[in-house]
């Protein structure tokens, strides 16, 4: 299932604009999740959100992505002056692919949205990127838990936005297939700026520039980490366990201060 | 017990079990005629007020013109109703859950005509669309409206939110988000709905040949009953057992073959 193919057209369009955010506060029924939330996401590269669960890490990401509506507040700018709104892929935890449709249909699900004619040369090219050439025509139902999810890359792939938001996108996965995938995930997404949410240490600093920890009621953000060396990190390798071991020890305190 | 634990006779059990689906329907409708001459014999009812499966077989057989000629009628009623009011139900159900206000509005409207006893309706039905098929089309579409309406507008109201999600961010239309996400997601509630209406819409024809009519297997039977032919009553009964679960069954398979995707956990009855 592992792919030899270099895919090449993200790495050779690299997203040029960093995103600021200032100011952020989502609340929910009168309750701040967070405010006064300041997050750079530097262009083309890869940031980790990390956090306890509940505090607030995929509202941070929704909030980007222009899902969270309702008591909702800040801005976000982009350096090049364009509005954000737009230029976002989003991938969740679930595949969210529509049963009723294959695999190449799934993965044009939003040239067909937004009454597009789909580029089907380039949808077979992302499915051959992310392994699934022989399953293209099989409906989700027919795919184990790991070919969904790589569909549903393939399909976040498709949009080809410059940005791409994810929501714990591999931790409903087993161990093997969710390393395959992060491996799968640094490759094609290089080049672009991505978000990354996920409870997961090894993850975030198997492919993050930057690793964030989000913590707290209301929930504010510290850099924690900043991980050397290209992606996908070697998950043996000491310096990353050693980070590990640092984020573990963090997480472990704010929950401890939750707690408290 | 130990036979079936025996992997070496899984080739002989599934045999017998696909003899037993064949055998199925036969069984029950056996059971079911056993019965009924069963309690013929036990209580002695006079042949005026229970007649014996045997003679209800040889009115069937006899008769057989003139109850086909009836069935005709109340059939077209049936599967004409069965689409009128599953199109109706259709028409109701998008735009209330596509606009708030409308389901604001509509929603009283439906409670409303479903407290309304269908059976008192049906007179009005007579007089203000005459004697022919057209009141008893609107009588089995009005019955069927309600199922199909209900269900449909739940399943369009219970998009997956994920979905929506998702195309927001792709930049969906409004048009497009239903016709490709919010319609087809919804199918299957919409197939639960009108398998319930497909069951329901005889009873609407007949009640609507009941109150006034010149054909149809609900008039033959007022007839019948009034000149004390029972054996007719049930020759007609007995017809619109066989047509509503054939219709049934024809509806079932084509919902289920329009769906394969569909997560079915049961096996269909067959």
């Amino acid at each position: 299932m592992t792919d030899t193919k270099q895919p090449t057209r993200s790495a050779s369009n690299p997203t040029q604009f960093d995103i600021h955010l200032r100011g952020a506060r989502v609340a929910f029924g009168g309750a701040d999740i967070f405010h006064d939330l300041d997050l750079t996401l530097q262009a083309g590269s890869f940031t980790c959100l990390l956090g306890p669960s509940g505090v607030g890490k995929s509202t941070l990401l929704r909030y980007l992505a222009g899902l969270e509506q309702g008591d909702v507040s800040g801005n976000i700018t982009c350096s090049d002056g364009f509005p954000l709104t737009g230029r976002v892929a989003y991938m969740a935890q679930q595949d969210l692919l529509l049963p009723w449709r294959n695999v190449r249909e799934n993965v044009e699900l939003g040239a067909i949205l937004r009454g597009e004619r789909p580029d089907h040369d380039q949808s077979e090219r992302l499915i051959a990127d992310v392994g699934l050439t022989d399953a293209a025509y099989l409906r989700p139902a027919k795919l184990s838990g790991g070919m969904k999810q790589r569909a549903a890359l393939a399909r976040t792939l498709m949009e080809d936005r410059p940005v791409v938001l994810m929501d714990e996108p591999f931790s409903a996965l087993d161990p093997v297939n969710r390393l395959r995938l992060q491996e799968l995930a640094a490759k094609v997404l290089r080049g672009k700026t991505v978000l990354l949410v996920t409870h997961d240490p090894l993850e975030a600093l198997r492919l993050g520039d930057h690793v964030h920890v989000l913590s707290g009621t209301p929930a504010s953000l510290r850099n924690a980490v900043t991980p050397t060396g290209q992606s996908p990190r070697n998950i043996s390798d000491p310096a990353i366990l050693a980070q590990q071991a640092e984020l573990l020890r963090q997480l472990g305190a704010d929950m401890a201060e939750a707690a408290i | 017990m130990s036979r079936l634990l025996n992997p070496h006779t899984k080739q002989k059990t599934l045999f017998e079990r696909r003899w037993l689906k064949l055998a199925r329907p036969f069984i029950i409708i056996f059971a079911l005629i056993a019965t009924w001459q069963l309690i013929v014999t036990l209580t002695g009812a006079p042949k005026y007020m229970l007649p014996p499966p045997a003679d209800v077989w040889t009115t069937l057989i006899k008769r057989h013109a003139v109850l086909f000629d009836h069935a005709q009628y109340t059939i077209a009623e049936t599967v004409i109703g069965l689409f009128a009011g599953a199109a109706l139900g259709t028409l109701a159900a998008i735009p209330m859950a596509l606009f708030t206000p409308v389901r604001f509005w509509l929603m009283p409207i439906l409670l409303v005509s479903q407290a309304i006893p269908f059976f008192a309706l049906a007179p009005l039905l007579v007089l203000w669309l005459g004697f022919g098929l057209a009141s008893k089309i609107a009588m089995a579409a009005l019955i069927i409206f309600f199922p199909v309406t209900v269900a449909f507008f739940d399943g369009l109201a219970r998009t997956e939110p994920g979905w929506l999600d998702l195309a927001r961010t792709m930049g969906a239309s409004r048009w497009r988000l239903l016709t490709h996400i919010r319609l087809p997601a919804a199918l299957p509630a919409f197939a639960s709905g009108f398998r319930v209406a497909t069951a329901v819409a005889p009873i609407g024809a007949v009640i609507g040949e009941w109150v006034g009519s010149s054909h149809g297997l609900g008039y033959l039977m007022l007839h019948a009953n009034a000149r004390v032919q029972i054996d007719m009553v049930f020759a007609c009964l007995l017809i619109l057992c066989a047509f509503s679960i054939t219709q049934y069954f024809i509806v079932d398979r084509v919902l289920r073959a329009a769906l394969p995707w569909q997560p079915d956990s049961l096996k269909p009855v067959r």
